[in-house]
């Protein structure tokens, strides 16, 4: 049986990643997971200095998910280089770096030093967080900035680049389109649903910061939704996330024309989920006789 | 440090000990390596409350692997625990944080344990595995003093309740002024303006304080940084000043946090 799938050249084991800010860079999951099991770790979000986020509380539970509002606390790229990406060298699975930034100029600065660290396989572009002020998402909701912040990132990456694309926006095909104009190489979606939640007993935000991205599985539909659509709007390979739980939702995302997904917030209900899920896919394949996960990619039109 | 787990527990019994307070006892091979001051996620079974609920660790007994929860029902989670009774079963994470350091109290020195409401419990194991001068001062509400009869086996006890109806009326700190105590190190844990006044309180005096914290949490095991707490100096992970409740703490040495 063939578990392995191809983005931009690089190729993955099977196609369970992790979603990024919800693994931190391996390490704490590494005591419940064999990251070796994995197709790739896809690190949490990391800016050219180290970023302190937002304040608490940063997290509250919703029906069927949760939000956050980490504001992407980070300990800066040469940190990361010098711990997380060291620890990482020790296991057989590829490696995705998840960059963000406040300007273009930082994710610049990012890109170029992650550039010379044959451990990177792969870029993911945070453009779409929506619990910084600054950056993130203001790059990821409109198409001409999109369109300019990639080809810029496109310019000087070493690696490839996947564009990371928020579902809060009017159209998510038009946002994908710019970043295969710009020359992305993937896209990866969905990142999290802006929401708020208000304490009725103390007239209040639970979230320090009033509003929060959610996750978890009960915004699955959307982000199944949202693949399949860009799926039909672009000939770049689209990672899928958004509420995976099971091996089934990842079967979902990749029917709908995903070649890769990744979990997120189930890892923290779930330290056991990634590897439960690259199992379970498996089991999937070998009971419903399919030779190779790239069989059903994108096989619901 | 021992590897965490998420297992499944057995209940082996459980009874309420106050108005929303109960007493949860399970079976788990995690109470083996399981510390004072250290907690564990607790899982509900319904799908729709997805996360862990960190409820600290009041009572382990590694020979019998036993834990002993007492919580308070905050929310639809821990309203699903109340209803669990012999028999049931449970997935909990564990064991989780750094709980408090017993070898900062050296012999000779005089201790003293400090808990607020729900912060009580966990005073419980740490005045158990305490092996110095060692005085309980615990503080309620009410007359609803839960606990206080266990406390009395392992240490001098001393009460505050808020209504004035058992011990001192007033907070904690009152109830430590009105001992008379001189503490050489202080444990705590309890609501923020108690752990507030007790460092503030040891920071002038000079006395070595761990305080036990909380924050709403998501994995409970570093990843997410949803818990973190202000640190005075930038902090050895994040690089920034900030630290992870869940795995740096939940029990910091008062200097170390901005609170």
């Amino acid at each position: 049986m063939n578990t392995s799938v191809t983005i931009a050249g690089v190729e993955f084991k099977n196609p369970v990643m992790t979603g990024s800010g919800t693994f931190g860079s391996g390490m704490e999951y590494s005591e419940f997971v064999d990251l070796n099991r994995l197709g790739a770790v896809v690190t949490k979000g990391v800016a050219n200095v180290a970023w302190p986020g937002n304040p608490t509380p940063r997290v509250a539970e919703v029906y069927g998910g949760m939000l956050n509002a980490i504001g992407l606390q980070n300990p800066g790229v040469d940190v990361f280089i010098e711990r997380d990406l060291e620890f990482l060298k020790q296991f057989d699975t590829k490696v995705i770096v998840n960059v963000c930034g406040k300007t273009v100029e930082d994710y610049l600065e990012v890109v170029e030093k992650l550039g010379d660290q044959a451990r990177v396989d792969m870029l993911e572009i945070n453009v779409s967080c929506p619990n910084v002020k600054e950056g993130a998402i203001a790059f990821g909701q409109k198409a001409e900035a999109l369109f300019d912040i990639t080809s810029r990132i496109k310019k000087i990456a070493k690696q490839p680049v996947i564009m990371k694309l928020s579902p809060n926006v009017t159209d998510i095909t038009e946002m994908a389109r710019a970043a295969e104009a710009a020359g992305a190489d993937a896209i990866s979606l969905i990142n999290t649903l802006t929401g708020m939640k208000i304490d009725i007993e103390r007239r209040r935000f639970v979230l320090a910061n009033k509003t929060g991205g959610m996750s978890g599985p009960a915004i699955k539909p959307v982000a199944v939704r949202m693949v399949w659509q860009c799926a039909n709007a672009v000939q770049i390979p689209i990672i899928g996330m958004g509420g995976i739980a099971t091996a089934e939702d990842a079967v979902e995302f990749l029917m709908a024309g995903a070649t890769a997904v990744a979990v997120g917030a189930m890892n923290f209900v779930n330290p056991y989920a990634t590897q439960e899920i690259a199992d379970g896919l498996e089991r999937f394949l070998a009971e419903h006789r399919i030779g190779d996960v790239n069989e059903i990619i994108g096989c619901v039109k | 440090m021992a590897q965490k787990k998420k297992a499944l527990a057995g209940v082996l019994g459980q009874r309420q000990l106050a108005d929303g307070i109960f007493d949860l006892r399970l079976k788990t091979e995690l109470a083996g390596e399981a510390h004072c001051g250290q907690f564990v996620g607790v899982y509900p079974k319904d799908k729709s409350t997805l996360l862990p609920r960190p409820i600290s660790i009041c009572e382990t007994d590694a020979k019998e692997g036993t834990l002993r929860l007492v919580y308070r029902v905050a929310g639809k989670g821990t309203a699903e625990f109340s209803g669990l009774k012999e028999g049931d079963a449970v997935e909990i994470l564990g064991i989780l944080g750094n709980g408090f350091p017993v070898e900062a109290a050296r012999p000779g020195m005089r201790a003293v344990l400090m808990g607020g409401g729900i912060g009580v419990p966990p005073i419980l194991q740490l005045a158990k595995e305490l092996d110095c001068d060692k005085t309980v001062v615990v503080g309620y509400r009410d007359s609803q003093c839960f606990l206080r009869e266990d406390f009395e086996k392992y240490a001098k006890t001393v009460i505050a309740t808020e209504d004035g109806s058992v011990g001192t009326k007033g907070n904690v700190m009152d109830a430590l002024k009105a001992s008379g105590i001189e503490p050489d190190i202080l444990y705590a844990c309890g609501p923020m303006p108690m752990l507030k006044a007790i460092r503030s309180y040891a920071l002038e005096k000079g006395i070595l304080a761990y305080i036990s914290l909380e924050e709403r949490m998501a994995c409970g095991v570093g990843a997410c940084l949803g818990c973190v707490c202000k640190t005075t100096a930038v902090d050895h992970h994040s690089h920034v000043h900030n630290a992870r409740i869940c795995t740096d703490g939940p029990v910091f040495e008062a200097r170390e946090v901005e609170i």
